[in-house]
């Protein structure tokens, strides 16, 4: 009998779904948070991918575990950024449509 | 009664998966923002369910705590402040968008699953040491990755005062 949670390739599909759903979000949605709840899905598939390898294959278990908690701390800080970034840019430009935010266009 | 419980685990184990399936998949399809935010969080306990299933509890605990408890608390927060309550996407159009995120999603996983895992062997590291406690991990980050450590609290430090002078400057003047 072999156990679906004992097997290597369970994890790294999952962390693939999570990528390319992550992806396809980001392209799909019209508005700055859906993006930026779609990155959060990226990073949460390679945390996912750091922490199968670092349990069947690396060989100190530390490593993988303070790589995901960095991962982790890049993503607070990026949220934290991007939901700043999305205020100024609605006082701005008084739009939450990415559209409309051409400022730049020429 | 070994095998019994092992079932159960099991059981668990698919559910938490579904959790980080359904989850996703409400995340980027759902018409309502808050939705969204709501289904990023059912995925996001989904991967902690999985974390748990690879070994540390303690990263369950802080997928938990910083994920569920705080980003996505940030992202509710900019939805609240910035944004209409209803995104306007229409869902029965396949727009030009969402042909292209079809397909590059479907190419993308087409190559990392049938190419990538399916045609690669891993190898067992030769010889381990440590274990998966908290113990060994907490003297991990004060010795070998200490300037890690320390960069990524300088980051957060960084992204929090940058946050706040993003936020509240240009108030006042119009340029």
């Amino acid at each position: 009998m072999i156990l679906l949670s004992q097997s290597l390739n369970t994890y790294l599909i999952l962390a693939v779904f999570l990528l390319v759903i992550g992806i396809y979000g980001m392209i799909r949605h019209k508005t700055f948070i859906g993006m930026l709840v779609s990155t959060e899905l990226v990073l949460n598939g390679a945390g996912l991918n750091f922490m199968a390898f670092n349990k069947f294959t690396g060989p100190d278990p530390a490593v993988g575990q303070v790589f995901t908690l960095f991962i982790m701390g890049i993503a607070a800080a990026e949220a934290a950024i991007v939901v700043s970034f999305i205020l100024a840019v609605y006082r701005k430009y008084q739009t939450s449509d990415p559209e409309n935010v051409n400022g730049l266009q020429g | 009664m070994n095998a019994y419980y092992q079932f159960v685990a099991e059981v668990f184990f698919v559910m938490f998966i579904l959790l980080t399936l359904i989850g996703s998949w409400l995340a980027v399809n759902a018409r309502i923002l808050m939705h969204s935010v709501l289904g990023l969080a059912v995925s996001l306990l989904g991967v902690a369910g999985l974390y748990f299933y690879l070994g540390s509890m303690f990263l369950t605990m802080m997928q938990i705590l910083i994920y569920m408890g705080a980003v996505c608390i940030v992202l509710v927060f900019g939805i609240m402040v910035g944004y209409t309550p209803n995104e306007s996407a229409d869902k029965h159009e396949l727009s030009r968008n969402m042909m292209l995120g079809l397909v590059t999603s479907g190419v993308a996983a087409f190559l990392l699953i049938v190419v990538a895992i399916g045609k690669t062997t891993w190898t067992q590291a030769v010889q381990t040491t440590g274990n998966f406690s908290i113990e060994w991990l907490g003297k991990s980050l004060l010795l070998e990755y200490c300037l890690a450590f320390e960069l990524i609290s300088v980051v957060l430090l960084i992204a929090i005062v940058g946050a706040i002078i993003l936020a509240r400057g240009g108030r006042e003047e119009e340029i």
